[in-house]
């Protein structure tokens, strides 16, 4: 069973048609990013499938279960799948761990000792161990984002969305959280991942899927896309990004 | 820097010590210019009151030492009735204020009613004179003769506390509100419910963010408790009515006035304080 399905997702703003019947699997431990230009539908589609924007027709199928039906319990679906923002988002009033721990604690219902426990541990993991009990405002955004993801994968969610996480890092910074999510594919994680970070795209996909004006235009390996595209919008895009 | 070798300690330039000793220099005339305005100011003031051909009578029925130190004790036991009701009307307005605030930023058709009657209820308090719903509450409740005989402090405190509930809630709905929306939305991503995102993420983070304006909102009701002498109860202002009502001399209204700055002033200060503070925080460290 796939872990996501998207069949004919349709999504408007008013006259806007910004995603025009989207059709995309997942298995578990696939890696698929997401890449085209600003406005073609990559952030939108991540927050249909986390419900924060309701979809216009069409579903949303997350391990066999039909989430955009309206009988479903939308908190208990989002807390199924982490989600990483391009702004980190962290909680400013709480502690790193605290931030980390949230959902363990107050949706999934852990004692706070066990949540506590495997924060610290996932911290320590990733090299923030000295930051467990900072405010997440004295963080380096590097650091901030690196907590984010922790907090996303806390609760061993069964996707994880990562909605241009790098975009608001300086290049010295960017290195730290991809090696983050590199690590993270090698643990078996499935994850959708919208970017621009092309190498990036290059090394961690399974997947590259092309998007274009709310549709899926192009799907296929790193190697197939970035060496050899087939659409005319795809090699454009692609040619955009060498020249600059 | 320039021969390579590496700066062990810093010592002020020739040129730091120039700006140092002239921002010292101006800094010693500021100080003295503010001291020496102020002294004029406040002899000007004093000769022009004196001179005025009433000072006599006014210094005589105003400031009158000796109704002071005579009417001082029952003041100061009215004074005290002010603190209980001012005591029991904050928790009140708290409680009642959050309760509203929370009421008015639910969603869902379910909670329109609700929703509804908050919104009716803080157009209605914020406009109501504070003096009318005292009288409605303290005469009117009573006279339904369902409650048991209850002292005017009580339903004085009942009718701060219904005031100063709409203003409150709408400070705290202007917080909740200026709490960014990206952290609703992470809260949410995380499965927590609306109610549980209100509770853990925006009411903490909108609350800080109007903490001066809460502080200034009880500093207001600090003085507006004397308002419960128009229902009898015996407060400050009652006392020193009493006190002005025997002796012909409004004395007692000054010096009722004094306690009430000096209950207000440690607040007044604080709130200075705290919103000083905010201010440093956010411009990190700016001088602008």
């Amino acid at each position: 069973m796939s872990v996501l399905e998207l069949r004919n997702v349709w999504k408007r703003f008013g006259e806007v048609e910004v995603l025009k019947g989207v059709d995309l699997t997942l298995d578990e431990h696939d890696v698929v990013v997401l890449i085209g230009a600003s406005g073609s539908g990559k952030s939108t589609l991540l927050r249909t499938i986390n419900l924060i924007e309701q979809v216009d027709d069409g579903q949303v199928i997350l391990s066999g279960d039909d989430i955009t039906d309206p009988t479903t319990n939308v908190d208990k679906a989002r807390a199924r799948i982490g989600v990483v923002f391009q702004q980190f988002n962290l909680f400013p009033h709480m502690k790193v761990i605290d931030n980390v721990t949230l959902a363990a604690r107050r949706v999934h219902k852990w004692p706070a000792e066990e949540a506590r426990n495997k924060g610290v541990a996932l911290l320590e993991k990733f090299g923030l161990g000295a930051k467990v009990d900072e405010y997440s405002d004295r963080l380096s955004g590097g650091q901030q984002q690196r907590v984010a993801i922790v907090r996303a994968i806390m609760t061993d969610p069964e996707l994880l969305l990562l909605d241009e996480i790098t975009s608001a890092l300086d290049p010295m910074l960017v290195g730290e959280v991809l090696d983050l999510v590199r690590d993270l594919k090698s643990g078996g994680s499935t994850m959708l991942i919208a970017t621009h970070e092309m190498s990036f795209a290059r090394t961690v996909a399974d997947r590259i899927v092309f998007m274009h004006g709310g549709r899926i235009l192009e799907t296929g390996t790193p190697e197939k896309i970035f060496t050899s595209p087939e659409c005319p919008e795809t090699q454009e895009f692609l040619a955009r990004l060498m020249r600059r | 820097m320039n021969d390579g070798a590496p700066q062990l300690s810093w010592a002020p330039s020739e040129l730091e010590v120039q700006r140092q000793t002239y921002r010292r220099r101006a800094s010693v005339r500021s100080v003295v210019i503010a001291f020496g305005s102020t002294l004029i100011f406040a002899v000007v003031v004093a000769v022009v009151l004196v001179k005025t051909p009433g000072w006599a009578n006014v210094r005589e029925s105003f400031f009158n030492v000796d109704i002071a130190v005579e009417s001082f004790p029952a003041i100061l036991d009215g004074l005290w009735l002010n603190i209980r009701v001012l005591f029991f009307s904050a928790i009140g307005v708290a409680i009642v204020g959050t309760l509203l605030a929370v009421t008015r930023s639910l969603r869902g058709p379910v909670f329109f009613p609700l929703r509804a009657l908050a919104t009716i209820y803080t157009d209605l308090f914020r406009g109501v004179p504070v003096l009318i719903v005292l009288f409605l509450v303290g005469f009117g409740v009573p006279a339904l003769d369902i409650f048991p005989r209850l002292p005017a402090a009580v339903w004085g405190t009942v009718a701060i506390t219904l005031c100063y509930s709409a203003y409150v809630a709408e400070v705290l709905r202007a917080g909740m509100e200026a709490v960014h929306p990206s952290q609703r939305i992470a809260a949410r991503s995380l499965g927590l419910s609306h109610v549980e995102t209100l509770r853990v993420v925006v009411i903490p983070q909108g609350l800080r963010k109007v903490i001066p304006a809460l502080m200034n909102d009880f500093v207001s009701m600090q003085k507006d408790v004397g308002l419960i002498s128009v229902l009898g109860a015996v407060d400050a202002i009652r006392a020193a009515q009493i006190s002005v009502a025997s002796t012909f001399n409004f004395t007692p209204y000054v010096l009722a006035g004094l306690l009430f700055v000096a209950l207000a002033f440690p607040m007044i200060r604080l709130t200075d304080h705290v919103s000083a503070r905010m201010a440093r925080r956010e411009q990190s460290g700016g001088t602008v």
